[in-house]
């Protein structure tokens, strides 16, 4: 036997394609040759695999050894094939039964002395190899938990080289020292995971207008834009954001943890994400933070990290303009595809968008006497930083002034927190996950407009209304479309079963950030009454 | 380095190349040549069995403390042997059907049997 064969998988994008890695030992000198167009990181797996099975007190054969990696005209990268490698050689030796490894999936990468280093991207890499119908995964023991997370298919925790040797042979494995997680992991913990747990809906204080809008963000999933003045309360009230949105679903939990897991940033001990991501990326950002990039690997950005949860770009008008640009594809697709010489690759970016701002460059001009003293060009031109086209994307606008001293005292009753909201935006969101099932939409922010007036009209008297403002011009095609949206979700969270024209007028009211009607939010039932 | 050094080595060498030699014959072949040399180099055995004729390299080591002897071939020095193959062939009166490059390993250990590994058709 000189030949062995097993598989491993490379990435594009989230989606993983299981790729046959073939070892021949031949005639000739001794050589290691890798076929099957790597890159230079993967080249420098032959020396680490040789020193690797050395140090393991296995011997590397004193032939010419050939690897290849098919689909052959697939570009492939990265470090993860060291264990694939190691192995397929070691069973075309003869060393390790061939049998065992043959329909496996082995993904890790090997340190010189056989320890098996944790690698990015285990999540997606063995759900495909569970679709591609493959049985067993063996992944860096760091990263078992991640791969546990896959349903049909047993994962085979492995230390080192030597480890995964015993077991094929069915020896017993030796006591090898457990391996470092990536260091990627490690680096973010000083923020503390925890970061935005300990916010509550109820630090909030006034505000009543900006607190109804960004429930009704969190319940149909509508992209925010909150305006106004430094120390209004823009970051605090988009911080409280995801605490109001539910747990993921099973399917989205996955998503999210396999575009975090290809970012590296997926903690060890917690490998699925269950909580809706929240992102802030800082106003210097560059496009390829935020939307991903990179040339051989492409790495997911702010925006698909953000993926099922929040993103929030606080001072949106300091942003470069053409990072704000590209928020367009991933606000209309809920996706981003990245382009670039040698590959192109998909990452999911389906996220509720908030973007803050201040009124001008000064932040003053705002309330009766304003004490800007910004030009009107200047103001035009910070207004112009976020375009037409991105803010025609946005749902709900809303003005935010500082809070006054009688709107905190009349508060005295307290203000509801974010279990209260929370729970009313969970019945908001059953009420659509009921009337979009069997459609590709889960809340209002997603249906496309055609969809929703044939389908989800309103009441015609709203209709009405609204296509009478249409006409009028007060608000764009576009706009109309995005208010029958908020229409329906002011319907959900009220529980009511049709938006009739209260509704589509506070909708109108939260497009256009005009007051809200005084009948709302007061009389706004709980969702427990509701339910 | 002691001239004494240089002369074991040689002997190591030579030691070697006998063992090879007996290998080859042990595997059915007749040796036609040792020790070839030419203005590009030294062959140090032809062997033939039937229509294949094989020019031998042989590398002789005491240990593998330094891998192992199949590695002292390098690329360049498998290309001067394809050189000289054919320098050899165009040389001598023979026609074999197919020519082979192969090269020998032999470890020759402080104690015990020395060990052989054949490597045939290299280059």
């Amino acid at each position: 036997m000189s030949l062995g064969r097993t598989r491993a998988v490379t990435l594009e994008g989230v989606r993983g394609r299981v790729v046959e890695v073939e070892a021949d030992i031949g005639s000739g000198l001794p050589k290691m040759v890798l076929v099957g167009l790597p890159d230079t990181s993967l080249n420098e797996s032959k020396d680490r695999c040789r020193a690797a099975v050395i140090n393991s007190g296995e011997t590397w054969p004193n032939r010419r050894v050939t690897v290849a990696l098919s689909p052959a005209s697939l570009p492939k990268s990265g470090s993860q094939y060291d264990l694939a490698i190691a192995l397929a050689v070691l069973a075309a030796a003869g060393a390790v039964p061939a049998e065992p490894i043959r329909d496996a999936v082995l993904l890790g990468e090997l340190a010189l002395d056989g320890r098996l280093r944790a690698v990015p991207g285990v999540l997606p890499a063995t759900l495909a190899a569970a679709q591609a119908g493959c049985r067993r995964v063996m992944v860096p023991e760091v990263n078992a938990t991640e791969a546990g997370v896959v349903d049909g298919i047993s994962v085979v925790a492995v230390r080192s080289l030597s480890h995964a040797v015993a077991l094929l042979r069915g020896e017993e494995p030796p006591d090898d020292p457990p391996v470092e997680p990536l260091a990627t992991t490690e680096n973010l913990s000083w923020q503390g995971e925890d970061r935005w747990s300990g916010l509550d809906f109820a630090d909030v204080r006034g505000q009543p207008a900006a607190r109804r809008c960004v429930e009704v963000a969190a319940a149909g999933g509508h992209h925010l834009f909150l305006e106004g003045p430094p120390g209004a309360g823009k970051t605090m009230l988009a911080e409280r954001l995801p605490g109001l949105l539910p747990d993921l679903e099973p399917e989205a939990s996955l998503e999210v943890s396999a575009v975090h897991s290809i970012a590296g940033v997926l903690p060890a001990d917690a490998p699925l994400v269950t909580r809706p991501p929240f992102l802030d990326p800082h106003h210097t950002a560059s496009i390829a933070a935020i939307v991903g990039g990179g040339s051989r690997i492409i790495r997911p950005g702010a925006m698909s990290l953000a993926h099922r949860g929040v993103l929030f770009l606080d001072e949106a008008p300091e942003f470069a303009c053409h990072v704000l640009e590209a928020l367009r594809q991933p606000l209309e697709r809920g996706s981003i595809c990245i382009g670039r010489a040698e590959r192109s690759a998909t990452f999911p970016a389906h996220f509720v968008l908030v973007l803050a701002a201040n009124p001008c460059p000064c932040g003053l001009d705002f309330g009766k006497d304003a004490r800007c003293e910004c030009t009107q060009a200047a103001k035009r031109r910070y207004k112009d930083r976020v375009s037409g086209p991105v803010r025609d994307r946005i749902d709900i606008y809303r003005k935010v002034e500082p809070v006054r001293r009688h709107e905190v005292r009349d508060e005295l009753g307290g203000v509801e927190g974010t279990s209260v909201v929370a729970s009313r935006v969970a019945a908001a969101r059953a009420r659509q996950q009921q009337r979009y099932s069997g459609t590709p939409w889960r809340v209002n922010g997603e249906v496309p407009g055609p969809a929703l007036r044939a389908t989800w009209p309103v009441h015609a008297t709203g209709a009405a209304w609204l296509e009478e403002h249409l006409a009028a011009g007060h608000i764009s095609a576009r706009g109309a479309d995005r208010a029958l949206r908020l229409a329906w979700t002011v319907a959900d969270l009220r529980g009511d079963d049709r938006p009739m024209l209260d509704h589509v007028k506070i909708a109108y009211a939260l497009r256009l950030s005009e007051p809200l009607p005084a009948a709302w939010p007061t009389d706004l039932p709980l969702a427990a009454e509701v339910a | 380095m002691g001239s004494s050094a240089t002369a074991a080595r040689t002997a190591l060498g030579r030691y070697g190349e006998d063992v090879a030699a007996r290998h080859l014959v042990e595997s059915g072949m007749t040796v036609l040549e040792r020790n070839w040399r030419c203005d590009l180099g030294e062959i140090d055995i032809v062997a033939r069995r039937g229509d294949v004729l094989a020019v031998v390299e042989v590398k002789t080591r005491a240990t593998t403390n330094f891998g192992s002897p199949l590695e002292g071939v390098t690329p360049r020095k498998a290309a001067r042997l394809r050189r000289l193959a054919a320098r050899w062939l165009a040389e001598h009166p023979v026609k074999p059907a197919e020519v082979r490059i192969d090269v020998i390993g032999v470890v020759i250990p402080h104690r015990g049997a020395p060990q052989v590994d054949h490597v045939q058709a290299v280059a």
